[in-house]
């Protein structure tokens, strides 16, 4: 049965994939993609990968998607037709894709016990987790605690990115306009907004804050959060969200978030243990891990949710009033 | 009242079902964008939502019948607003609606 949701979704992932590639209309193109991520999305339940999942349904179906509009706003809707015959280029694709099916020759099958991810490290963080950090969601316990380094790492990427959009897109203010598009005839969107707004901020919340226990996190949390804000500068126009949140403490955030990792990470250096080691932070060990997790999954919201908001004010200051 | 409940909650997955094949026949088969949307709300609100008033019935009184309570909720307000906003971006944009010429 599981056979048959996994072949109809990789088959409409297939579909969608060459409906984008043979799209003229970029904005279709970018409607297209959402679909894409909300299949594969699907494709991680089935796979049981929540958390993936979550992350794939908020980011790639959510707020790329409204960044891939933006961006056709700002450029053109029209896709341009090649100069160049087609021909190197599908050289060039078939080679690479054979040589990717080649691989895939070598590789385990799906749900092999025997395949070496399972077999490395993955037992030791299964067996050691309940004991040593005690959360059930051992997904976040290696993320935030085993792996705290790379998921450091990782933050400061968004981090990076989000600066290199501030140094690319910049951000206009705008005096005008402030009041936001249209007036009168987005009276049933704005209601509607209003009321899922504070809904979407709190599951944002409980998405943070029960990262441990479910499919969750920081990452996750952060898109939701953004995403909250969005609805609202769509809705309300961008003037009237940046009341709420003003361009500038957004460029503090982002930095405050990866700032409140490292600082975890320094703080229980300072305590004896070593750099990210949580369970110095408290007198009980496992304390200590809850409440390191917790503190650096806050921060990767922080800086997650103020990353996507400034690339998201950067396309839009960029706008004619009233697009978007 | 198990088989009842059985029996009803396999009427409205059905009928779920049902409204939904009716929507998707009806974005493929309607001539303009706005007829579309009229089918495609269809799926939205009676389709989903019978499906998911199936899946409560099946659920029984847990947390899952909760939480497709709340999906229900947000489905009931969403999918009628995309499709109003939709319609109301085609008629910003000038879009036309396909009139029959013939009638008048």
């Amino acid at each position: 049965m599981e056979y048959l949701i996994d072949i109809v979704l990789l088959g409409l992932l297939m579909i969608t994939g060459f409906a984008i590639v043979r799209m003229r209309s970029l904005l279709a193109a970018a409607m297209l993609t959402s679909i894409y991520s909300l299949l594969s999305a699907s494709l991680f339940v089935v796979l049981d990968a929540v958390d993936v999942a979550l992350t794939e349904a908020a980011i790639g179906a959510g707020i790329s998607t409204i960044l891939l509009l933006a961006a056709v706003a700002l450029t053109t809707d029209e896709e341009k037709t090649p100069r160049h015959t087609p021909l190197l280029p599908l050289v060039v694709v078939i080679a690479t894709g054979a040589a990717l099916i080649y691989g895939t020759l070598d590789m385990p099958h799906y749900g092999d016990p025997e395949a070496p991810v399972h077999r490395y490290v993955a037992p030791t963080y299964l067996h050691d987790t309940p004991g040593e950090i005690g959360v059930p969601n051992v997904v976040t316990s290696v993320l935030a605690s085993y792996r705290g380094y790379d998921t450091l790492g990782e933050v400061t990427v968004i981090f990076t990115a989000g600066a290199g959009v501030l140094a690319l897109l910049g951000y206009r203010t705008r005096r005008r306009n402030s009041q936001g598009p249209g007036n009168r005839k987005l009276v049933v969107l704005r209601v509607i907004a209003k009321l899922f707004f504070p809904l979407i901020l709190l599951f944002a919340l409980y998405v943070l804050l029960h990262g441990d226990y479910g499919p969750g996190g920081g990452f996750q949390a952060g898109v939701i959060f953004a995403t909250g804000f969005i609805l609202y500068a769509l809705a309300f126009g961008l003037g009237n969200a940046q009341r709420v949140i003003p361009h500038q403490l957004l460029r503090i955030m982002m930095a405050v978030g990866v700032l409140i990792y490292a600082a975890v990470g320094i703080e229980s250096m300072l305590l004896g243990g070593k750099f990210l080691e949580y369970r110095v932070l408290a007198d009980d060990p496992v304390t200590g891990q809850h409440l390191g997790i917790m503190l650096i999954e806050l921060g990767v919201g922080i800086t997650v949710a103020a990353v996507m908001l400034i690339i998201y004010y950067g396309f839009v200051s960029r706008l004619h009033s009233g697009d978007m | 009242m198990g088989l009842v409940l059985d029996v009803l909650s396999w009427v409205c997955l059905l009928g779920g079902a049902i409204f939904l094949l009716i929507g998707a026949i009806g974005v493929l088969r309607f001539p303009d964008f706005y007829t579309r949307l009229h089918a495609v709300s269809i799926c939205d609100t009676l389709g989903a939502g019978l499906v998911l008033v199936g899946l409560m019935m099946q659920g029984g009184l847990s947390l899952v019948t909760v939480k497709l309570l709340l999906m229900f909720y947000f489905m009931i307000f969403t999918g009628p607003t995309a499709v109003h906003a939709l319609a109301e971006a085609a008629m910003q944009g000038k879009l036309k609606p396909h009139v029959d010429d013939r009638e008048s």
